[in-house]
């Protein structure tokens, strides 16, 4: 009985781990989808290769770097940071920074509009009286 | 002035839009360029009892053809691997991917049989060796077995010219 309930706990785990394994990755055939939501037959295949290979004890980064060398990055849905993915990263922050400069710049120039000289100031003041 | 600098972002923007557009999103760089071809012994298409390695085509320049019957644009694609074959440029094998015997002999009867021998991968565990992801499938693998050039999807008559020859080409010594 012990045995039985272990083993089912194993599994329940396996399977746990795979399926948040094949969230993180494409299915090449739709490749809007992860291996998880696609049923295109290559899609059933690899993920049967997940589950086999998970069985057999390798670890999620081997699984992964297993699949990246057969179709690359592409099938990552997080992508590694590297020279080739660098703009891919980068691009976002880039766009943010020339957007903060812009509005700087745009915002700075106003500035000096609204400063008061002493002889208005001098006015406001009779005024306020 | 300003409105130089915003029609010149504009313009930036429009070529960063424009050139993402004609990038082909199908077309999954390929990892194993310039890697050894990966091992398989699988039985031949036409004798069950007989197997194939790709050891056996050491020290000659070959091009590999992943296809299907059950796939359309192996169909477009065939009279331009025939062609290919036909010139005698390099030996032509073909991988018969995720198929059966009943549905590719026939196949192979009706359109005409190019290849020098082809290989039964049935459950397409060695296509996922080479990274199919869509049939059809072109490699071009060199004498030291290295995986040179992969095409994805029908080859066109252009493909055919214009790369995968003179690649075969250039391979063999420029012959």
């Amino acid at each position: 009985m012990l045995v039985c309930f272990s083993l089912h706990a194993e599994e329940a785990a396996l399977e746990k781990r795979a399926r948040a394994l094949e969230q993180e990755l494409r299915c090449l055939v739709c490749q809007n989808q992860t291996l998880a939501e696609s049923n295109a037959p290559l899609a059933i295949d690899l993920r049967n290769q997940v589950r086999e290979q998970l069985a057999a004890g390798k670890s999620d980064e081997e699984v992964k770097s297993w699949l990246v060398a057969r179709y690359g990055d592409f099938v990552l849905y997080r992508p590694p940071f590297k020279a080739s993915t660098l703009l891919l990263w980068g691009g976002p922050f880039v766009f943010l920074l020339l957007g903060a400069f812009l509005l700087l710049r745009v915002t700075r120039k106003k500035r000096p509009a609204a400063e008061l000289s002493d002889a208005d100031r001098a006015r406001a003041a009779r005024l306020l009286e | 002035m300003k409105l130089a600098w915003t029609i010149m972002g504009f313009a930036l923007l429009v070529a960063l839009l424009a050139a993402g557009l004609r990038l082909n999103p199908r077309e999954v760089p390929s990892p194993l360029i310039g890697k050894p071809a990966p091992p398989f012994e699988l039985p031949l298409l036409a004798a069950p009892g007989k197997t194939f390695s790709q050891k056996e085509m050491a020290g000659k320049v070959w091009i590999m053809n992943v296809w299907a019957s059950w796939c359309p644009p192996c169909l477009v694609e065939h009279p331009v691997i025939t062609q290919l074959a036909k010139s005698g440029i390099a030996p032509v094998v073909g991988l018969n991917y995720k198929d059966t015997r009943e549905d590719a002999l026939p196949w192979l009867a009706r359109n005409g049989n190019p290849f020098q021998l082809t290989v039964f991968d049935a459950s397409g565990r060695i296509g996922i060796d080479y990274g199919v992801y869509g049939v059809p499938e072109t490699y071009v693998i060199d004498r030291q077995g290295l995986i040179r050039y992969k095409h994805i999807g029908p080859v066109t008559a252009e493909v055919a010219e214009k790369k995968i020859a003179p690649l075969v080409r250039e391979l063999n010594g420029g012959k």
